[in-house]
């Protein structure tokens, strides 16, 4: 899960990491007033989770509190990649010395909280790994003893030469790792830590991503889910236990089991077509979800077949087979079903479709191709 | 027995008496495996379905049953904790079949497991099989029959789909792994890859990854220093969009890493027969089996 970068600020505040001031506003009124507050000019961000928010004129510059407002109020209703912006981040746009990188990542190869520090920083990371990774420090701590403290210094002196920058920085490191590990994160990531003309050492921006698995035993990170800033369908269909991603073709896909859920997608693409989501019905069937998932995939007007992809082992087909004909009778498809079902009770299922004049087929690339057809006919 | 799992195995299911854990268990016995005991704690003492014996902690179970394999059904929040206890009790290999486990969790689990030296796989895996003597977590049976193909998957239904397509081929397996979802993972394709190019039942090698990370292309590497027999490839996640968690934890692109077409291209380098689809199994390994 995401954090806006207001959120990724507040954990940051709570560890005591240094910052400038500043604020969340979901009113033109409310960013005047946290305009007036910090003093002098500031930045007014939209928070929406899509990168070039700058570009589609999420990010804007006010000398004072009234073009705050102004500010706010063009940027607060705005669609930025299909997501409507609801908050702004009101923070001054102070005088910068020096920007570096600091991100703290959960690495899959040394399977370790690992710290990725640059002082080559306000820029893409990814970039810099990629052309010139010896301008990156990387330090992997074992979670069974935490950072210790000569760790942090060596991070911090990979930043920075001046003693006082190089202490706020390691007692920074040290807050930053309890950051990551007290919320559960895969990724949190201050990007840039600036040093001001007056010597000060504060964290300019902030990531935070938090794993996903931790939602259940952590209400309190829970709650942090923006579902205003979600693809509508996203929200409904995670309410519905189901795993749903949309994407912009016409067949819209219904699996079980992520790996075959990407299979038959790019499945979908081998034979000329495109897919119009992602979606995991997940193991154990039940026939509401595919109930559920019917109605999220009919509500896309893209979509125009619906392909069933099913291998029953935990799953049974024969419960997916009714859940198809309990959502045909609560309200009408209008798009061709195309069903491939195969694996436990493969013979009850057939019959349950049969018995209502639906067809299914038991092979794969059979049914992909069979409904790349229907939407090229239908397009 | 192929890899890991055969008529020796003696298994202890912990979590047996919960909802997963007994539909498995049954669906495992069916089968032919050896289940020895099962775990909850707070139900020792207690005997399931007439046949296996119930115990408070992993230790019992292998003190009294002789226990040398674990599977693992038990809640995500428990499930680190109940992988610890099986390597307390000196099972060698864990099977964890949960779905959902915090990542940070399995941080502090890897190094306990390996200053004791065991092997775990998963979690959020279908765990393994090998066909005609046992399976050891949901891979349905009835759909692998026992042959000369090692099968190692980060998938659980699109193992299904090709080791479908294997049987009706005619092409039957030594063992099929899955080694999980998740970003942290007990044991990798190149633990699997080395296991499989040592055992004399093994002919052929299938491997089944998806985008996110770079297991895939370190298992290239791998294949090209160090694998004798054919590998054939499938990476799933060729139409995924960037930055979003594809189902799978672990399945996820970021930035530029982790593509599917960087994956191919790293098999493509190992001389690794290449799967566009899942049915192309059939064909590559006729002709590398012959």
């Amino acid at each position: 899960m995401n954090l806006h970068e207001y959120q990724a600020r507040d954990l940051l505040k709570v560890a005591g990491i240094p910052m400038f001031d500043g604020d969340v506003a979901s009113t033109p009124t409310e960013a005047e007033a946290i305009a007036r507050r910090v003093g002098g000019t500031v930045v007014v961000k939209a928070q929406v989770h899509v990168g070039g928010r700058g570009k589609a004129g999420g990010v804007k510059l006010a000398r004072n509190p009234a073009e705050a407002s102004e500010c706010a109020s063009q940027i607060l209703g705005m669609t930025i990649k299909g997501l409507v912006v609801n908050k702004v981040l009101v923070v001054p746009a102070a005088e910068i010395a020096t920007e570096s990188y600091v991100g703290l990542i959960l690495d899959r190869a040394t399977q370790r909280p690992v710290f990725m520090v640059s002082d080559a920083g306000g820029v893409d990371i990814e970039e810099v790994a990629a052309k010139t990774p010896e301008k990156i420090t990387k330090l992997a701590v074992d979670p069974r003893y935490g950072l210790q403290p000569h760790q942090a210094l060596t991070l911090a002196l990979a930043l920075y030469r001046d003693w006082a920058h190089v202490k706020a920085a390691t007692r920074i490191m040290h807050q930053l790792y309890t950051v990551f590990m007290s919320n559960g994160a895969s990724l949190a990531e201050i990007n840039p830590l600036v040093t001001t003309p007056d010597g000060k050492v504060l964290a300019l921006d902030a990531k935070i991503i938090i794993d996903d698995n931790e939602l259940d035993r952590r209400p309190d990170l829970a709650v942090l889910r923006d579902e205003s800033g979600e693809e509508p369908s996203e929200v409904q269909a995670r309410r519905a236990n189901l795993t749903f991603i949309k994407l912009d073709g016409d067949v819209g896909c219904v699996v079980n089991g992520a790996g075959l859920a990407m299979a038959t997608m790019d499945l979908v693409k081998y034979y000329g077509g495109e897919p119009a989501n992602f979606l995991d019905i997940g193991g154990s069937s039940n026939p509401e979800k595919v109930v559920n998932a019917l109605k999220i995939i009919t509500a896309d007007p893209n979509v125009k077949v619906i392909l069933f992809n099913i291998f029953g082992g935990i799953t049974r087909t024969d419960d997916v087979a009714n859940g198809i004909v309990a959502a045909t009778k609560q309200f009408k498809v209008e798009v061709p079903i195309v069903i491939r079902l195969t694996g436990t009770n493969e013979a009850e299922a057939f019959k349950i479709l049969e018995s209502v004049g639906m067809a299914a087929m038991n092979d794969m690339d059979a049914a992909v191709s069979k409904a790349v057809a229907l939407a090229k006919e239908a397009a | 027995m192929s890899i890991w799992i055969g008529k020796d195995t003696r298994l202890v299911v912990q979590g047996l008496t919960g909802r997963e854990g007994s539909f498995h268990a049954r669906q495992m016995i069916e089968y032919g495996t050896n289940i020895v005991a099962g775990v909850t704690p707070g139900k020792g003492g207690q005997q399931f379905d007439n046949t296996v014996p119930v115990f408070h902690t992993v230790a019992d179970a292998v003190a009294q049953a002789g226990a040398n394999c674990s599977v693992i059904y038990v809640p995500p929040a428990m499930a680190a904790g109940a992988i610890q206890e099986a390597a307390d009790a000196g099972i060698p290999l864990v099977i964890c079949i949960t779905e959902g486990v915090p990542v940070l969790d399995m941080t502090v689990v890897m190094p306990y497991l390996q200053e004791r030296g065991v092997r775990l796989i998963g979690p959020n895996c279908p765990g393994a099989i090998t066909p005609g003597e046992a399976k050891v977590g949901i891979i349905p049976g009835s759909i692998c029959a026992p042959g000369p193909v090692g099968l190692v998957s980060r998938s659980g239904t699109l193992t299904y789909e090709v080791v479908n397509h294997l049987t009706r081929a005619g092409l039957g397996q030594s063992t099929c792994v899955g080694i999980g979802g998740d970003p942290i993972v007990g044991t990798n394709f190149i633990d699997v890859l080395a296991a499989f190019n040592d055992d004399p039942k093994t002919e052929a090698i299938v491997m089944i990854g998806e985008i996110g990370g770079t297991a895939e292309q370190e298992a290239a590497e791998f294949i090209k220093a160090n694998v004798k027999k054919p590998v054939v490839g499938f990476v799933a996640g060729q139409t995924a969009p960037k930055g979003r968690r594809m189902g799978h934890a672990g399945a996820i692109i970021s930035g530029s890493s982790g593509t599917a077409e960087e994956k191919f291209a790293a098999f493509e380098a190992a001389g690794m027969g290449i799967m566009r689809r899942p049915i192309d199994v059939i064909e590559l390994l006729k002709a590398k089996l012959k």
